[in-house]
């Protein structure tokens, strides 16, 4: 009898072996080249990236379309100085088929500008930088993330229609991010009749706000609208706050100022509106699924940032499938992904024609520690992508 | 702007421009009385404020207590510094001082990175200036920023008096002008640069301490600040105690107002301000002539 299930068994194991042999289109590994921050302010950001998109690849069995993934690693310590470097080393000298990256807006940019020149396949699965899915658009150029313009426009449009502001005060950091976000927040406010009566800046990343709050004060808006993020964002909304602003004026932000930061932030933060494309307490099927495995693989709660690298995953798998693992298919690769529809935990999103998410941007307040879900600010929003000629 | 507005944004500007005083006035003391360019004076603003993220878990609301064991650690740095590194920079030209003590810069990062890592930190202000009284119906000012201004004040005069009419001020100011004469009185010309030294580096150290509840403790906030008191120092005349003093506020105060007036060009205005005044009198305000 033992024999006999050996015999079968080992007779079961020659077949699959021959129909692994003859159905590999590619047998060698796909090089996948993470760059991302490791180190610095944003490090937490680069390994929640990390673990997402690994986390996707071992749901697949390790194999991205029949693939086996080797990862090659470089730190970018969010420093745009170091980017083209950085890239180049993960182009020339490992040679990827692809590069997942960034955080840093301006580290991204550059990326963009080498993966365009090189046509190197590049998924961000983070940074917002308007013109990674605008100007610099490219056929092997994909963003599972956001753009900056869509995660500050919806809540423009909210603050005015729903919550009936009539005056705005926006306040950032002076760089592109900051910029865009803000930019993006007046656009979609006076659409809706509102007036941006006046737009303050801080250089980055300094956290000295106390002039800017007086002058909120003196102005008397109906409304603030900030953008911060990390240990600025838990500074400012402590400082608004403490200044007293908080029981005269509400502050409204994109979801960065209370992502990861509203253990530090405590009561300061409490009844904030944000606006970002995911939440805390979705509660599908979907994102109750992600969000057990990720903390039973990491021992760590996902974020917005793990659904992004999560994601990035998830569009390099659809597109592989479509060209069998022949990653050189540019064009039949960037024409299924889309096509597609990824089933993303923050809720189901199609690519837009410059690849960049078009998805729901949701309204969240602050209860508690969490962001949870009060409304949907804008429905499968798409990014204008402003100087893309794809 | 309304008179309230106004007045806010003076005490703003104030509580701003005597924090760098605070660390302006050690850089134009080590620049003034040993002659050395000290690139890393910032790095004691940073290395006081990374103190009090470290020690105000320890000491709680205990914290003028904190900031007396502050200086007392900073002080013993700066002693121990002066003996095995500046003591060795006075006979050496100026190049060389800046490419020293640029070396301590990144050796100081470093070490931060390494102890601390590169996270944005915040610090606590003790309960007992917690919160903020109304002003007007304008807005409330955080007690914390009051009593902020009122240590930097207490300092401030007690350094002039200590440079102006007390027996080791005298020695400072004359071995400033001349150490060979003073050297030949028979006071030890050595001891007394340490002492310099070691009351610069808790001076600045005092700063980034008190700074850390208002600003927040991030890695590279000594180059910003070191930057800012460089103007300072250049703007009041090299070496000049009150002149660091004047020139601290004039920078606040254009600081301050220029976020608000001149939001897109508020980095520029201290540095017009500078090249203003410079035309006006190139050896500073306060400076003496070389």
């Amino acid at each position: 009898m033992t024999s006999r299930y050996a015999r079968t068994a080992f007779a079961a194991l020659a077949l699959a072996c021959g129909a692994t042999a003859g159905t590999a289109q590619t047998t060698d590994k796909l090089k996948v080249g993470l760059m991302l921050p490791f180190s610095g302010t944003f490090s937490a950001l680069g390994v929640a990236i990390e673990n997402g998109f690994r986390l996707h690849v071992a749901e697949q069995g390790g194999k991205l379309a029949g693939r086996e993934i080797e990862f090659f690693k470089v730190d970018d310590e969010s420093d745009p100085a170091k980017a083209t470097d950085n890239v180049n080393k993960l182009i020339k000298r490992d040679g990827v088929d692809v590069i997942v990256g960034t955080v840093h807006s301006g580290v991204a940019t550059a990326m963009a500008r080498a993966a365009k020149q090189s046509g190197t396949l590049l998924i961000v699965p983070n940074a917002g930088a308007d013109a990674v899915t605008g100007a610099l658009c490219a056929q092997n150029i994909f963003r599972s993330s956001f753009s900056n313009w869509q995660s500050s426009y919806g809540m423009g449009t909210v603050a005015a229609k729903q919550e009936k502001k009539k005056t705005a005060v926006t306040i950032t950091w002076k760089y592109a991010a900051g910029d865009e976000m803000t930019e993006a927040f007046k656009e979609g406010f006076e659409k809706e009749g509102g007036k941006v009566v006046k737009q303050l800046t801080v250089p980055f990343p300094n956290v000295e706000f106390q002039a800017l709050l007086t002058e909120i004060a003196a102005t008397k808006p109906d409304v603030v609208f900030a953008f911060f993020a990390g240990g600025g964002a838990v500074k400012f909304v402590k400082d608004y706050a403490a200044a007293g602003l908080n029981k005269v004026t509400p502050l409204y932000g994109s979801g960065f100022l209370t992502d990861g930061t509203l253990e530090a932030q405590g009561d300061a933060a409490q009844g904030l509106l944000t606006t970002l494309h995911y939440a805390d307490g979705l509660n599908t099927p979907r994102d109750n699924a992600f969000r057990t495995a990720y903390a039973k693989s990491f021992k760590l709660q996902p974020d917005v940032y793990a659904v992004q690298g999560y994601d990035a995953a998830q569009i390099l798998a659809t597109g592989l499938k479509a060209v069998k693992g022949d990653i050189a298919k540019k064009a039949d690769f960037a024409a299924a992904v889309q096509k597609a529809t990824i089933d993303s935990p923050r809720g189901p999103f199609t690519m837009s024609r410059a690849h960049n998410p078009v998805q729901d941007i949701y309204l969240r307040k602050v209860d508690g520690k969490e962001n949870k879900v009060v409304g949907v600010a804008a429905k499968a929003l798409a990014d204008p992508a402003r100087g893309c000629k794809l | 702007m309304d008179i309230g507005t106004f007045l806010v944004q003076c005490l703003n500007s104030v509580q701003y421009g005597l924090l760098l005083f605070l660390v302006a006035s050690g850089l134009t003391l080590i620049f003034g009385i040993m002659g050395v360019i000290n690139l890393a004076h910032g790095s004691f603003y940073m290395i006081g404020a990374y103190m009090a993220f470290a020690l105000s878990p320890l000491f709680g609301d205990q914290f003028l207590v904190m900031l007396l064991a502050g200086i007392a650690l900073a002080a013993v740095l700066g002693y121990l510094l002066e003996w095995a590194f500046f003591s060795y920079l006075y006979q050496r030209d100026h190049l060389q001082q800046v490419l020293m003590t640029y070396g301590l810069i990144l050796v100081f990062e470093e070490l931060r990175s390494l102890l601390v890592g590169n996270d944005v930190h915040g610090v606590k202000a003790p309960a007992w200036l917690d919160g903020s009284f109304a002003l007007g119906e304008l807005m409330s000012y955080p007690w914390y920023r009051l009593f902020a201004s009122a240590a930097c004040i207490v300092l401030a005069v007690g350094l002039y008096w200590v440079v102006n009419r007390t027996r080791l001020g005298m020695m400072v100011r004359a071995g400033a002008s001349n150490r060979d004469m003073v050297r030949g009185l028979g006071i030890d010309i050595r001891r007394l640069y340490r002492i310099v030294f070691a009351a610069g580096v808790a001076l600045a150290a005092l700063a980034g301490m008190i700074a850390a509840p208002m600003s927040s403790v991030y890695p590279n906030m000594g180059a910003s600040v070191l930057i800012i008191c460089f103007v300072v120092v250049v703007i009041g005349g090299i070496g000049s105690i009150t002149g660091a003093l004047v020139a601290s506020l004039l920078v606040g105060f254009v600081d301050t107002f220029g976020k608000v007036f001149f939001a897109e060009i508020s980095g520029m205005g201290v540095y017009l301000l500078m090249a203003g005044i410079l035309i006006w009198r190139p050896e500073g305000l306060m400076g003496r002539k070389a």
